[in-house]
């Protein structure tokens, strides 16, 4: 009940921190879809090149995340900002599964469609806008599942850069050896992320077409 | 066209070769030509290198020697969009595209070739009822829906959209059970002699050549072994000829 209690008292706070954290939530995800379909494609498109980008998307992805944070503290321009940065950061994380899945979904589809196509004479960019993608279409929309929930939970680590969010709330949380703050953040990070999770779940099954 | 025969072929391969990189000889020196109207029907095992020649006509693959000349002009020097919309294609289990209606499948190169609607609806509506589906029943169901017979149909109606002077049909029948093949292959051959097409068609099944052809060119490991009308197929004395023959009338004797 106190834990309730301290919810109900703090919500005005609570609620500034989670939009905090859907705005770096929400502006790395656009980076990562905006960079990262499109890298998709190249990398089903050309294997050649498709080694190498998914390799350093790989890397990217094994930095422990505080210690990308630091990485990126002295780079110029990011490091201005505490929320350039970790937005920055968190597109980092979110690149790879979006990339993996925009890949794997255009390179699985049924050769005999793609065949077909050709055949008919759609040229290379009507294959692309008018089949492969939507074809594709659901994998993407998990590799961006996937990469959603994974970056509101690390964006809770973007607070130890002073970029806000509900990290603010664990961290505090943690200094002060007090439970109810160190839920206060992570009841809403979970939620928001089994809300994310649900959501594109959902759009991914509709879009999933029997091949 | 000045420089062309007047009785000019609707499909000419003049000693075409085509070689995998790096790979076997598939199609060796292979001379054929198609005239306006007639339906060729390639004959050969898995890996005589028929859909092979196929797959030249509409430039999905280009040869490694000679030419292959459609309506007087070298495949290459077609832009391949224009020559493949020019050009039907029927492939097995119809490759149609899961995530379009059956409407919108057949409606597929109208479309490419910006039909007004409504000429590309009355266009689908024709073509479902030509290859014998009832429009209000089938144009707005999705491939998964349609038992492999009603696709074929619909890859065929596809195909024909656009009025290609041209249709190339790859083993489209050879994956249905032998009594939808059978219907098929009857109303295909109705079709055929209503709409006059130059039509080459891909089959390894004796039957299906004996009564699709007007004439057969039987190929064996990438040559062209003869061409025949289908009577004097049934007497073709090659050997590779007469031992596919063999093995189709040994099929039919255990029916006697």
């Amino acid at each position: 009940m106190d834990f309730i209690h301290f919810m109900i008292r703090n919500r005005d706070q609570i609620f500034t921190a989670t939009l905090e954290h859907l705005w770096l939530v929400g502006a790395a995800m656009f980076l990562a879809v905006v960079i990262g379909i499109p890298l998709g494609i190249v990398a089903a498109r050309r294997p050649w090149l498709g080694k190498p980008i998914i390799g350093v998307a790989n890397v990217a992805e094994t930095i422990p995340s505080l210690a990308l944070f630091g990485f990126l503290l002295p780079v110029p321009w990011l490091g201005d900002r505490a929320d350039r940065l970790a937005i920055t950061a968190l597109a980092l994380y979110a690149l790879l599964p979006i990339i993996r899945n925009t890949a794997t979904g255009i390179t699985g589809v049924d050769p005999k469609i793609r065949d077909a196509a050709r055949g008919m004479g759609m040229t290379e960019n009507q294959i692309l806008i008018h089949v492969e993608l939507p074809l594709a279409f659901s994998y993407l929309l998990a590799g961006v599942r996937v990469a959603a929930v994974l970056t509101i939970a690390i964006a809770t680590i973007a607070a130890a850069v002073g970029a806000g969010g509900l990290g603010e709330f664990i961290f505090r949380g943690l200094a002060m050896v007090n439970d109810q703050l160190i839920l206060a953040g992570a009841i809403p990070a979970a939620a928001l992320a089994l809300a994310t999770d649900f959501i594109l779940g959902t759009l991914e099954k509709r879009y999933r077409f029997a091949q | 066209m000045n420089d062309a025969p007047s009785t000019q072929s609707a499909i000419e391969f003049r000693d075409v070769s085509f070689r995998a990189i790096d790979g076997p000889v598939i199609l060796d020196h292979l001379e054929l030509a198609i005239s306006p109207g007639e339906s060729l029907v390639l004959l050969g095992r898995s890996g005589s290198g028929k859909t092979t020649a196929l797959r030249l006509i509409n430039r999905l693959l280009e040869p490694t020697g000679g030419a292959v000349i459609i309506a007087g002009r070298s495949t290459l020097d077609w832009d391949p969009v224009v020559l493949r919309r020019g050009i039907g294609y029927v492939i097995q289990d119809a490759g149609l595209f899961p995530h379009y209606t059956v409407e919108r499948n057949v409606g597929l190169v109208p479309w490419l070739e910006k039909w007004p609607e409504e000429r590309r609806r009355a266009r689908v509506t024709e073509l479902l009822q030509l290859t014998g589906l009832d429009p209000a029943r089938f144009a707005h169901r999705y491939p998964h829906e349609l038992s492999g017979g009603q696709r074929q149909r619909v890859g065929v109606a596809r195909a024909l959209a656009a009025d290609p002077p041209i249709l190339l049909m790859d083993e489209p029948f050879g994956a249905l059970d032998p009594l939808t093949r059978g219907e098929l292959q009857k109303e295909f051959a109705d079709v055929q002699t209503r709409l006059r097409k130059t039509i080459v068609f891909v089959t390894h099944d004796t039957r299906e050549a004996l009564l699709l052809g007007s004439r057969i060119a039987f190929l064996d490991a990438g040559r062209l072994v003869g061409i025949y009308t289908p009577e004097e197929f049934l007497h073709a004395t090659e050997p590779v000829a007469a031992a596919y023959l063999a093995a189709f009338r040994m099929g039919d004797s255990l029916l006697k």
